[in-house]
């Protein structure tokens, strides 16, 4: 191991200086430009959360003012959703490894790729201003006539930011779209393509064809907002309601956008640290698809208790049912993968478990909010808080997590300390439990979300929640300061530490700029390890 | 600090059993679902550890009735829950048919109730256990949510339209009141408490307090304030049609459809009179839009409702309001029936 050496040129090192970064058209650095920026974001995202959990303490609202914990949790939502996990897993490990694995120099617009990452930050750069002058409290759903009538704050800057970070995620969907059909190395036929492929192309179908109805519903409320046009707010004539079939419309498929990219990630890491193919390939492939498509037809679940007909919630539950059953096939696929692998538990296998245990509980609670009788309930209450925690931070960042480990040599031609990884991971698993399984009991107690003060009952369920959260605080940072180490004086990584026998583990680590010294020929599916000698490099 | 540690809310209404049910059996199979998930991970995480570095797995083909199996397996079982959890809904959304009524009206940051006998409260409702008590709410700023845990019912109260909602209570005690939507900077003040009382006790209770005469003698006063009676005429001669046995009848519109005289449609036909304009009168009503309050409003549906067919006598021509005596008002919370009045209002279903 010891006469493992990096490579003397690559992609991060072919150019230097400020301007060889923010001019660059190479996917990789631009995939590194998005983990800076969407780093960040996260910290900030998370710093609210922490403010929320330390209110969340002591029944009465006495840390922070009612106007203040109200803007805590909109900011909270908007940045973890519009700036970290909407981007997360795409713009990150889908620009640095989508070319790698479909075997090509770079995405098929380059240059597009990094007006994505401008326009990226100019959106995100709206929604900082509204942090800075003075925040927004409408909740991240915008909902009218609330957003549109009553909210006195910097709504119309958010909106404008988030309307802008939505073409970002157009722009990098249509990437990868024409990436994936044109630029796949010879041999490389859909069949053969590594599953976070898949995920990514699923993924990209609902961001170019779901963000432009958020768009559309953010122009509108602003439109209302600023000069009184009359679509949601019944005083000039709208109806409320619409908003939020538009909202929904575009933000029920944007959980899949956040949770599908680490299903791909997922089937990666099960693939790798079990040295083994997938389970039913075509069926994991093609429920990322089903997903895409079934999770257009069930937005109106978000809206049970809204004044929507009984035939329109029997339908909208009944489709709700039915996109629950493509995530329960890859959950058995993961699993009976496991049979007859070569399992390790290296860092990023930790994750992948966790997130399959995670996410099979987030799915599972999301049949309770199907069934109309109990939704009606649960609904608005801290059940619902649970439900979408365990989909996106046990499913979603979970995957991320996942990623960044298991990508990270790759990237960076260095490992961390993989002892101190799998500490961080159990550590994270354990303070995300504890902070969020409470909350499922919280909401069938009947504590209402986005509640600053609540009835004393809830404080032993609170308080337990709060201590995860700072658990699971740690767990966070513990990463950050690893892989920032190791970034110096990290082991050289080797092309291949992991043993897999997937394309992006045959080039050097870090990659060249140009990512294959010649163009790989494609000879077999994906994940055979039937002669690995023969294909390891 | 409440140290105590609740894992489950009282129910107090005949719709909670149901729902605990039905929540209990998605415990119970996703509890399984779970555990056999996680029994296998771990099962062949143990007996499939890696044993040596250059360990590979064996490849395995995938079995086509597994994955028939493991598709078809959660699908049936959706549909089942899906069916059981849509046949609660719907005694959820279907009040019985005989109700006693309350009105809510939701503002930043208080929930207001008038019952028909003319008693207000503010953040607090009086119901006696063992009636089906239908509430119809309005909204008059943002988007509200009436929930009550202990019954396990919950309904948005959204600006510009009614919305109903039913329970039956059957313990008495006192119970959260929560505004579930999220309506601005009070938003978790918006609370209060329902009231269960015994059926002597509520009546003790309505007796207290009607200092302004029943809600229909309020819309009264309030119809005669805004001259709504110069066109709306008992006799059916004047500039717009009489309202005499309007309520739950069939409308016929100039445009030529039919609808049905609800609380939606008198709501619309006061503050948007253009909209469906009644069969042989000219659309010459002013809006009311912005002269009366939702708690106006619904004041005005109540004497709309209370002018039935004359054999019923005609509250119309009755005595100006506030000049009823008080007595008679605490026994006035009708059943609402469009049959027959059948029940004694202060008689205990169980």
């Amino acid at each position: 191991m010891d006469s493992l050496t990096l490579p003397r040129t690559h992609y991060a090192n072919a150019e230097y200086g400020l301007r060889s970064w923010l001019l660059t058209t190479d996917h990789k650095r631009i995939a590194l430009l998005f983990l800076g920026s969407i780093s960040a974001f996260f910290l900030i995202g998370g710093l609210f959360a922490m403010l929320i959990r330390l209110e969340l303490l002591t029944p009465p609202g006495d840390m922070v003012g009612a106007d203040t914990y109200n803007k805590l949790f909109t900011m909270h939502g908007i940045v973890m959703i519009f700036m970290f996990l909407i981007p997360s897993i795409p713009a990150v490990f889908g620009n640095f490894f989508v070319p790698i694995m479909v075997g090509a120099k770079d995405l098929a617009f380059p240059r597009l790729n990094l007006l994505s990452w401008y326009i990226f930050m100019i959106g995100g750069l709206f929604t900082l201003a509204a942090i800075a002058l003075g925040g927004v409290d409408t909740g991240w759903t915008f909902y009218t006539p609330f957003s549109t009538h009553a909210s006195q704050s910097n709504v119309m800057v958010a909106a404008v930011g988030v309307f802008i970070m939505g073409f970002s995620s157009i722009l990098t969907g249509l990437n990868f779209i024409v990436t994936i059909h044109t630029m796949r190395a010879p041999g490389l036929t859909w069949f053969r393509l590594p599953l976070f492929i898949w995920a990514m192309y699923a993924t990209s179908l609902i961001n170019v064809l779901g963000t432009p109805v958020l768009a559309i519903s953010l122009v509108a409320v602003a439109l209302e907002r600023a000069l009184h046009i009359g679509i949601f707010d019944p005083a000039y004539g709208g109806d409320p309601v619409l908003f939020q079939h538009l909202f929904w419309f575009y933000s029920h498929p944007a959980v899949y956008i956040m949770v599908l990219p680490s299903m791909g990630v997922v089937s990666e890491l099960v693939a790798t640290f079990s040295r083994k193919n997938i389970f039913g390939y075509t069926f994991v492939a093609f429920s990322s698809l089903a997903i895409a498509v079934f999770g257009f037809l069930v937005w109106g679940h978000h809206m049970f208790v809204a004044g929507m007909s009984v035939y329109g919630a029997m339908i909208f539950s009944i489709l709700s049912f039915m996109v629950a059953v493509p995530s329960a096939v890859k959950v058995f696929n993961w699993t009976a993968t496991l049979y007859k692998g070569s399992i390790s538990y290296e860092t990023p296998m930790l994750y992948a478990l966790g997130f399959i245990g995670l996410f099979a509980v987030g799915g599972l609670t999301g049949l309770f909010l199907a069934t109309l009788a109990v939704d009606v309930h649960v609904h608005d209450t801290y059940f619902v808080v649970a439900h979408f925690h365990y989909i996106m931070v046990g499913g979603a960042l979970m995957g991320y997590l996942g990623a960044l480990h298991y990508w990270w040599p790759k990237m960076t031609g260095r490992m961390y300390p993989d002892l101190i990884g799998r500490i961080a991971a159990v550590t994270v698993f354990i303070g995300f439990n504890l902070t969020f399984f409470p909350q499922f009991v919280l909401g069938y107690l009947g504590m209402p979300r986005r509640y600053h003060a609540y009835a004393e009952e809830f404080q032993a369920l609170n308080v337990l929640s709060t201590a995860g959260a700072s658990i699971l605080a740690v767990g966070f940072l513990i990463p950050a300061f690893y892989l920032l180490w190791s970034l110096k004086y990290g082991k050289v990584a080797g092309a291949n530490p992991w043993g897999s026998v997937s394309l992006e583990w045959t080039t050097p680590s870090p990659p060249p700029t140009f990512n294959f010294d010649e163009t790989p020929v494609i000879a077999g599916p994906a994940y055979d390890y039937r002669e690995p000698e023969a294909k390891r490099a | 600090m409440n140290w105590s540690l609740p894992l489950f809310p009282t129910g107090a209404s005949t719709m909670a059993g149901k729902v605990d049910l039905l929540y209990f059996v998605l415990i119970a199979v996703s509890g399984l679902a779970v555990a056999v998930i996680s029994l296998l991970i771990i099962a062949f995480g143990v007996r499939y550890r890696r044993r040596a570095p250059d360990q590979v797995g064996a490849p395995v083909i995938p079995s086509l009735a597994l994955e028939i199996g493991w598709t078809a397996v959660p699908l049936v079982v959706g549909l089942v829950l899906f069916a059981w959890g849509a046949n609660v809904y719907f005694a959820q959304a279907r009040p019985p048919v005989e109700t006693l009524d309350v009105y809510v009206v939701g503002k930043q940051w208080m929930w207001k109730f008038q019952h028909p006998g003319g008693q207000r409260e503010i953040n607090e409702l009086h119901v006696p256990v063992g009636r089906a008590v239908r509430l119809t709410a309005a909204s008059e700023d943002v988007i509200h949510s009436f929930f009550v845990p202990a019954f396990r019912v919950k309904a948005d109260v959204i600006p510009g339209r009614y919305t109903t909602l039913w329970f039956n209570a059957t313990k008495p005690g006192e119970y959260h009141l929560f505004c579930a939507e999220y309506c601005g900077t009070q938003h978790s003040g918006m609370i209060g408490k329902v009231v269960v009382m015994e059926p002597n006790a509520y009546q003790a209770w309505l007796g207290g307090g009607a200092a302004e005469g029943s809600m229909a003698s309020q819309g009264q006063k309030i119809f005669q304030d805004l001259a709504c009676h110069t066109c709306h005429l008992d006799s059916g001669q004047g500039r717009g049609p009489t309202l005499v046995g309007l309520y739950g009848s069939q409308v016929g519109l100039a445009s030529g459809q039919v609808v049905t005289a609800d609380d939606a449609y008198i709501r619309e036909s006061v503050l948007s009179p253009a909209a469906k304009v009644v069969a042989g009168f000219q659309p010459v009503m002013p809006t009311f839009q912005g002269l009366v309050s939702e708690e106006q409003l619904l004041a005005l549906i109540e004497y709309v409702k209370s002018l039935q067919a004359k054999p019923q006598g005609t509250p119309a021509t009755q005595a100006p309001a506030g000049q009823q005596p008080a007595a008679a008002t605490p026994a006035a919370p009708q059943p609402r029936a469009p049959g027959p009045a059948g029940r004694n209002p202060g008689g205990d279903r169980n």
